[in-house]
């Protein structure tokens, strides 16, 4: 009995030194980043990006405040389409999952068909940019940022529509019928405020993936005005002196900085993060109950 | 009384299909006006005359496609990566799982997974940073620090081609093997503990439990994932292939996948025929291999397959 024991502590000690190495590899670029962006410009020229650079300075960041405008107005831009998007596909969501829940609706089974067949074919880039451009002119729009593809996902509904199947027992819709209640009485008034455990889930995927989101603009968007954060960090990482554009007037009355470029872009990057890492260890539950239900039958 | 009944239901059934109109409204516009749309890979489209005034050419698209090396080459590696990160991946991923299983019950345990968790919330764009910060050819921390340290000299990385494949699947596996840990971690927890009890009182060691018991037992769980992943396997990130490699000519021969090929084709070269011929190509392979992966799913296990 008592070998048993040892070995099992000796296992958990394993695991955690080989843990611990992971963990430092997993997050070391990470760290990396953080510190390059409190580093002195001319010690990254020489030395390069480092974990202890011989001399810190607070230079990209007061860059940053000064020269404030372009990157207040990206981070406003994916502030705003975060929200809007992930709202809106909240309400969409929960509706269409809402009657493929119900037992009684007829066309249960032919509108669960009609959303899963959207996750067996896709009809590629070339046509949806064509349709999005042509038909409903998106091209420079806040829409373009919203619209195309991450509205919604047959994940999120299917996740959504096994939430409503398997919590809430048929014999509520027929008290609530027997009340009284019509259809969008029941959705609106009993389903919904009952769905915040799976709206907290699907919001953070939906919240998150419109965060990162950097396609829609790649495709649709070429006026750099409706640039969110990702599609700035794309245009500075070719070009940093972009971020002076919207330092223009300052410029011209000769009191340019010099621009700290190597620093500059890894700090705009740890602040386009900083808003994930703090609301992470608050949303991690609801990431891995999502995972999980939403693996095990999609 | 069963006439006012039917009544009821019709009335019902209206009022459902009144509150999903929206979601059923927003596929058809982004799901299967596209696919529908398809057909414009059987057209010499050009802008100008628009999707109903371009002229047919039949095949002729795919005929240039595929008297290129392009479809060979982008074919080749979607697949090669797909079966890398299946592989490795699946590999990975269960060792995570088993070693967090393990310390599960610790604070140490919820530590790690939420650090190995972390880059898969991370955006394409931060991680195409993150790889410029240690391989930028000037200032990245392998050839400033690590390469220097050991007196050997820079490599050019963003013009490396043969050193890619391996960086895109550390990138692939530092990104997704905790997340993809999680669905084990599932499977690993909803093994009866009692086996395990069985197997202490005989005096299995850890190592000899995690052989005879997690494996096996998680064999299913490892199948229909590995199924699943095999139904996507001409599918690939296009973040992975665009961000990370920085869009770098030199690398295309092997970073290039269908969906960089199809956006490239597209937006880059402006080539919509060409481009939309390599995306049906995908559409179609895509299609049947899901539902060959599908097949083989419910075969084995009905409960998990997709329809």
């Amino acid at each position: 009995m008592k070998k048993t024991v040892s070995d099992e502590k000796r296992f958990i000690a394993i695991a955690t030194v080989i843990l611990v190495v992971i963990s430092i590899v997993a997050l070391f670029p990470m760290i990396l980043l953080v510190v390059a962006s409190f580093t002195d410009e001319n010690e990254l020229i020489t030395n390069g990006y480092q974990i202890l650079p011989k001399k810190l300075s607070l230079e990209a960041y007061t860059y940053m405040v000064k020269q404030a405008a372009t990157i207040v107005r990206s981070y406003l831009v994916t502030i705003g389409t975060t929200v809007v998007g992930t709202g809106l596909s909240v309400l969409l969501t929960t509706s269409i999952a809402y009657p493929m829940a119900r037992k009684t609706f007829k066309y249960r089974n032919a509108l669960s068909f009609f959303v899963y067949f959207t996750m067996l074919f896709n009809g590629g880039l070339v046509p949806q940019y064509i349709m999005w451009t042509t038909f409903f002119h998106i091209k420079d729009t806040y829409a373009a940022l919203i619209f195309p593809n991450l509205l919604m996902t047959a994940f999120n509904i299917f996740l959504v529509r096994n939430y409503y199947s398997n919590s809430l027992p048929e014999a509520l819709y027929e008290a609530a019928q027997l009340d009284g209640a019509s259809e969008i009485g029941i959705f609106t008034k009993i389903v919904f405020p009952l769905s915040k455990p799976v709206v907290a889930t699907i919001g953070l995927f939906t919240g998150l993936s419109y965060w990162n989101s950097w396609t829609n603009a790649l495709y649709y968007v070429q006026d750099p005005k409706y640039f969110g954060i990702q599609n700035l960090l794309m245009r500075i990482m070719k070009n940093i002196e972009y971020l002076r554009s919207g330092a223009s007037e300052l410029a011209a009355e000769g009191q340019a900085v010099s621009l700290p470029g190597n620093s500059i872009r890894m700090a705009l990057a740890f602040v386009g993060i900083l808003p994930i890492i703090i609301i992470y260890p608050m949303l991690q539950k609801y990431f891995i109950k999502g995972v999980v239900v939403g693996a095990v039958k999609g | 009384m069963p006439k006012s009944k039917k009544k009821y239901a019709s009335k019902n059934t209206l009022a459902l299909l009144f509150i999903a109109l929206p979601g059923i409204t927003y596929l058809i516009i982004n799901n299967y006006i596209p696919i529908v749309g398809t057909f414009i890979a059987f057209k010499k489209f050009s802008y100008a005359k628009g999707i109903w005034g371009s002229p047919w050419c039949g095949l002729n698209n795919f005929k240039f496609l595929f008297l290129t090396d392009d479809a060979w080459v982008i074919t080749r590696n979607t697949l090669l990566y797909n079966l890398a990160f299946i592989v490795i991946g699946t590999v990975v991923s269960v060792i995570f799982a088993i070693l967090l299983h393990e310390l599960g019950e610790l604070l140490r345990g919820k530590f790690f997974q939420s650090v190995l968790l972390f880059p898969h919330l991370l955006s394409w764009v931060v991680t195409a940073y993150l790889v410029y910060a240690l391989l930028g050819s000037t200032t990245g921390f392998v050839n400033n620090t690590i390469l220097n340290a050991l007196g050997k000299k820079g490599v050019d990385w963003y013009t490396a081609k043969t050193a890619w494949p391996f960086i895109l699947v550390i990138v692939y596996l530092w990104k997704n093997a905790g997340y993809n840990a999680i669905v084990y971690m599932a499977g690993i927890a909803g093994i009866d503990k009692e086996i395990y009890e069985a197997a202490k009182i005989d005096g299995a060691s850890k190592l000899k439990q995690i052989t005879a018991i997690t494996l096996p037992l998680l064999r299913p769980t490892i199948i229909i994932m590995t199924l699943m992943a095999i139904g996507r396997v001409f599918y690939s990130d296009f973040g992975l292939f665009y961000q990370v490699p920085m869009n770098a000519g030199t690398l295309f021969s092997t970073t290039q996948t269908i969906d960089t090929y199809v956006y490239r084709g597209l937006m880059e070269q402006g080539n919509v025929g060409m481009s939309s011929a390599a995306g049906v190509y995908q559409s179609l392979v895509g299609f049947a291999l899901v539902m060959i992966a599908n097949f083989i799913v419910r075969k084995k296990d009905p409960e998990n397959a997709l329809f």
